[in-house]
């Protein structure tokens, strides 16, 4: 186990026990499948109270955490090895922090975009920490035009801490390339279904998050930017990161209640980095679910519905109502 | 406000009030002096930020601007709270800038050509894109669709307003996706980028011209300069996201000084559409 969360010390603490346990039980001298299962209980119990009642700074942490399903491991949860990833912008170069390619899940073919995340250091820094370049978005979005050719459906799956801020990313345009996908999206001729699976890290996130449906994991994140960089800003204080966390509302119930996503796929208990099938079957039941519907719809009609679910996002008043609620009050 | 306020606020005497520094040659200007140099420094020509309605004014035929929507309002939808709550510091961008929001929208005449216009206010709250914003400047884009007139922003941010959370973020894709229709349309969208203009703002809709134009000097850049040394810890080369450096790297069309822009502008839009 790499990192470990102060809050979830108990539990790997129980955790390791029943693998000394099993170890011992299984060698054959002692029978300890019921101190195991006691244990067991004990454990799922407490990850239930644990995960039940996280801040939303120690759900940030969840979402980031170093075994969190990665695009790659849910294609393989999720395809098997019906897959072929596809790699390279026809630009400038191929992205490691954005992997792309066509599979089936289940009864649909469909092309798979997502950041990439690495599992240790050396695969994080390989990966960028999945923080993409400009030619990871152009490959993203070469990746939907060919989808949108042969009618495949796309599926993205979302965790970037954010666009990579660097030299040649600013040299290369990635606010032209951002830009450009968050336009060309809202008019992909085919569905597109979004699943925020770790960290939905701002404007890098977004660039590959207009769909028709966007979905969250419970454990996961979604924010204009991310809670260091708001306690840095708005704070100046970066020891007011828990602060930010919780005033940026940047959980899956907030975006929820806040009309921006479609619903909220359960975890694991203990998290998605404990089980990344059942993490990978929750996203088919969803593409099982909504899928048929939007195939079904003609692509003049799946755009607007389209356009329609983005052009309402945003709160505001006029004068007017302000001031008859001023009298109100 | 009623405008018995506006006529009892006292005058700020501060020396601020008459005077600036040139950022880049360190001249002391007169502010009137500015006012009537198009804000450019007399000493070294560079293009310091224009005031909002300097800017109508250089950009559209006198009197023709009729802002629309200048009643939006922002609300204040996750309750935010940092240092101050977001409602106080709204109450004191529109007390500090007389304006309701970050961004002026309405239509005018450009050399006799109807526009339709949005100039963005850095000194309210740096420009920040938030609600408002995005739908002040959707609902200009998408008038422009509908009428067929073509659509200028002049941008001058620093991004997403962060206090707004996901609803700051989302209007990145809301814009986006109004000028991409204008696109269907062909009707031409010209973005004027001017000091600074990065983050969400840069990300979205002002990448997105027909033709990308931007002042000299101007800062423009998805990420800002700081935050690009804290990440790769390294000094940035000089005029690094610099207009120069951006023209340079094939993301501008033409970097155009302040003096010919509503000429280029007219010019630009004749040969585009008849």
């Amino acid at each position: 186990m790499p990192k470990d969360f102060e809050f979830e010390k108990s539990i790997i603490e129980l955790e390791d026990r029943i693998r000394e346990l099993q170890a011992i039980s299984e060698s054959g001298k002692v029978d300890l499948s019921r101190e195991i299962k006691a244990i067991s209980e004990k454990v799922d119990a407490l990850k239930n109270e644990v995960y039940g009642n996280l801040e939303p700074w120690q759900i940030t942490q969840v979402a980031r955490h170093i075994n969190r399903p990665s695009t790659l491991d849910l294609v393989k949860c999720l395809c098997g090895e019906e897959f072929v990833e596809l790699h390279g912008d026809r630009l400038f170069g191929d992205d490691p922090a954005i992997v792309s390619g066509i599979g089936r899940i289940g009864d649909h073919r469909v092309m798979i975009i997502g950041h990439q995340k690495g599992h240790d250091t050396e695969e994080n820094i390989y990966r960028n920490f999945g923080m993409p370049h400009p030619e990871g978005y152009r490959k993203a979005l070469r990746m939907m035009k060919t989808a949108e050719r042969f009618g495949l459906p796309i599926v993205t799956f979302i965790d970037t801490p954010g666009a990579f801020p660097g030299i040649g990313a600013e040299e290369r345009g990635q606010s032209d390339a951002i830009a450009r996908n968050l336009a060309e999206m809202s008019g992909i001729r085919v569905p597109i279904l979004c699943f925020v699976t770790g960290e939905g890290g701002s404007g890098g996130a977004l660039a590959i998050g207009v769909g028709d449906r966007v979905f969250m994991f419970e454990f996961s994140v979604y924010s204009v930017i991310s809670a260091e960089g708001c306690a840095a800003i708005l704070w100046n204080d970066p020891a007011k990161t828990k602060e930010a966390a919780t005033a940026l509302r940047l959980r899956a119930t907030n975006l929820l209640d806040a009309g921006i996503i479609d619903d909220i796929l359960p975890e694991p208990i203990g998290g998605a980095h404990r089980n990344h099938q059942m993490a990978a079957d929750e996203i088919k039941k969803q593409i099982d679910k909504h899928l048929p519907t939007l195939i079904a719809l003609k692509a003049d009609k799946l755009l607007d519905e389209r356009y329609k679910k983005f052009r309402g996002m945003g709160k505001f008043t006029r004068e007017e109502e302000l001031e008859h609620a001023q009298e109100q009050a | 406000m009623g405008w018995f306020d506006k006529l009892t606020r006292p005058r700020r005497e501060a020396p601020s009030d008459l005077w600036k520094k040139c950022p880049a040659c360190n001249e002391t200007l007169l502010i009137k002096d500015l006012a009537k140099n198009l804000y450019l420094c007399s000493k070294c020509d560079n293009h310091l930020r224009m005031p909002l309605w300097d800017r109508i004014a250089l950009l559209t035929d006198d009197n023709s601007f009729v802002e629309i929507n200048q009643d939006m309002r922002s609300i204040d939808p996750l309750n935010f709270v940092d240092s101050k709550p977001y409602p106080e510091r709204l109450v004191e961008a529109i007390k500090k800038t007389d304006v309701n929001e970050a961004v002026a929208t309405g239509r005018a005449s450009l050399n006799g050509r109807k526009i339709f216009l949005g100039v963005m206010n850095f000194e309210f709250m740096g420009g920040s894109m938030g609600s408002v914003v995005g739908e002040k400047l959707t609902e200009l884009i998408e008038a422009g669709a509908r009428e067929k007139v073509p659509v200028l922003v002049v941008s001058a941010s620093g991004g997403a307003r962060m206090q707004e959370g996901i609803f700051s973020l989302m209007q990145m894709a809301k814009t986006s996706a109004a000028v991409k229709r204008l696109n269907e349309a062909a009707v031409p969208f010209i973005s004027v980028m001017t000091d600074p203009t990065t983050g969400g703002v840069s990300a979205s809709f002002a990448s997105l011209g027909d033709v990308n134009i931007a002042e000299p000097g101007a800062l423009v850049g998805f990420a800002g300069p700081r935050v690009i040394e804290q990440t790769i810890r390294q000094k940035l080369p000089e005029g690094f996201q610099r207009s120069k450096f951006l023209l340079e790297h094939g993301m501008l069309d033409c970097v155009v000084h302040r003096r010919v822009l509503k000429n280029t502008v007219a010019r630009i839009l004749r040969l585009l559409v008849a």
